[in-house]
């Protein structure tokens, strides 16, 4: 009995074994390419199976997908490993298949100014040595940089020069020299760079220190400049003969390409049924305005009896007085009447503001 | 390429509108696919939402041509409705005139439509009524004021 019992125990462990190495093995007819260093497997088998299932395929593909990366596995064990802090890892050797660009080929550069004036000129670089012998510290320095060899701001005695002031500090003002410089190469370097990728540096309100700028600039500069007050250039005044900037309105704002399909197709079939429905719809626009310039005449003429009674009574005081009281009242009927305002036309306000201010006594339209 | 303003939607609905009148909304709400209007250089696209977003993946400047075009906008707003629309006029137009034979001709090269050259025409049609030509074999040819 017990024997048997063994005979069984090993008759069982066998199966297994078998069975697990069934599992760990896989027969392919073609052997599969692998490329370890990008964790690849290259399967060229004919995918008869495949082809044999018909059109739900899934357990075809999964006994496949499983094999194959059985394979993969089989051969990454046969790496050499090693232990980076308690887990072995495997070491992947180089990858094999080349990769092609993720990104494209980046376009040229345009030129510096520099190397379009070395083109001009012709001029190339010359070889520099690296370091340069230092007479003051006796060694050889760097040509530049970190404890370069002739650094005039770290001189401990600069004869004042004949002509300069005797209370003016050389060494503040070679330090400040320095600092002109590194700026100027840092804005010149920025400027490279921003001519390179077509885009605009960060301005000094559009000026340049140097004062070299092209017309263009210099009118971009003012215009800013003029926008730059506390009511965005409203009372800006321009000089005789002045033109008014083009293109300085709000840039338009347009529905996305991809919107809203269903949203879309409602307004314009809402759109239909107001044009369909053969009723004059209410602009609230025109009305609003029409209002508005009703109220404008109505007051105008009281304004016109007001003045000839105070001429006729000698009091300018009234005329004056119902003056400073009209266009703040206007202004808030104005503010108020723009609740129903809807977007289109341009602000009829402005012109009509002003030209009330302007002509106190003249007949207006 | 960008949808239409609500401006430029009614400037360009009720064009289309005067020759097939309220008919139009079976071209805006079809029942086999969803088509908008787009436009592209002034130019307006009758294109399906399928062919649209295919049409996205060009970029703006290569892209000609996407769709059907219904016509353009002029440089003053103003909507001109192209022969290329006719497809999609003629099944909805109200008002139909169809030419006899003999007068087809000289009117696809430009002449007037006498009287004589009359076959049929649908009735109460009045007078500066927008209709679409037809051959007597029911081809549409254009589209015109009466």
């Amino acid at each position: 009995m017990e024997g048997q019992n063994v005979e069984e125990l090993l008759a069982k462990a066998e199966r297994d074994e078998a069975e697990k190495l069934q599992r760990i093995t896989v027969h392919k007819e073609l052997e599969l390419e692998f490329d370890l260093g990008n964790l690849l497997a290259s399967d060229r088998n004919p995918p008869t199976e495949l082809r044999r299932a018909g059109p739900s395929p899934e357990a075809e593909l999964q006994a496949l997908a499983r094999d194959n990366t059985q394979l993969l596995i089989n051969q990454l064990w046969q790496l050499p490993t090693e232990r980076v802090e308690e887990a072995l890892v495997a070491r992947l050797p180089e990858p094999t298949t080349r990769l092609p660009r993720e990104k494209p080929v980046p376009r040229p550069r345009p030129l510096t100014r520099w190397q379009q004036f070395a083109r001009l000129k012709g001029i190339r670089p010359k070889k520099k040595t690296n370091l340069v012998w230092d007479e003051v510290s006796g060694q050889w320095r760097r040509r530049w940089g970190y404890q370069r060899a002739r650094d005039d701001t770290k001189e401990w005695l600069i004869e004042v020069p004949g002509g300069a002031d005797p209370l003016e500090d050389q060494f503040a003002k070679r330090i400040q020299a320095k600092k002109e410089r590194v700026a100027k190469n840092e804005l010149n370097r920025l400027r490279n760079l921003a001519r390179a990728h077509k885009m605009q540096l960060p301005s000094t309100a559009g000026m340049h220190p140097t004062g070299h700028q092209s017309k263009e600039e210099l009118g971009r500069a003012m215009q800013v400049a003029k926008v730059s007050t506390a009511s965005v250039g409203r009372f800006q005044e321009r000089l005789p003969k002045e033109k008014a900037p083009r293109g300085s309105g709000k840039k338009r704002k347009f529905q996305p390409l991809f919107g809203d399909f269903a949203a879309e197709k409602k307004s314009q079939l809402e759109l239909l049924r107001v044009m369909n429905s053969k009723k004059p719809q209410l602009d609230v626009t025109r009305a609003t305005n029409k209002q508005m310039r009703e109220e404008d005449q109505e007051e105008a003429a009281k304004r016109r009896k007001m003045s000839q009674k105070g001429k006729r009574k000698g009091g300018r005081q009234g005329a004056g007085g119902q003056r400073k009281g009209g266009p703040p009242s206007q202004g808030g009927k104005r503010k108020g009447g723009l609740g129903g305002k809807v977007n289109s036309g341009p602000p009829r306000l402005g012109g009509k503001r002003k030209g009330g201010q302007h002509q106190r006594g003249k007949r207006r339209k | 390429m960008r949808p239409l303003t609500e401006e430029e939607t009614r400037v360009m609905f009720e064009k289309i509108a005067k020759y097939i009148g309220e008919n139009l909304q079976l071209l805006v709400d079809r029942p086999d696919g969803t088509y908008c209007f787009r436009l592209h250089n002034d130019r307006v696209y009758y294109v399906s939402e399928k062919i649209l977003k295919l049409a996205a993946n060009i970029s703006g400047d290569k892209l000609v041509s996407l769709g059907t075009c219904f016509g353009k906008f002029t440089k003053t707003h103003k909507f001109r409705l192209h022969i290329t629309a006719l497809d999609y006029l003629a099944p909805y137009a109200k008002y139909k005139v169809w030419i006899k034979p003999g007068a087809e001709q000289s009117f696809l090269y430009g002449n007037h439509v006498l009287k004589s050259g009359l076959g049929r025409i649908t009735e109460n049609t009045c007078q500066y009524q927008g209709v679409v030509v037809y051959s007597m074999a029911d081809v549409p040819l254009a589209r015109t004021l009466v």
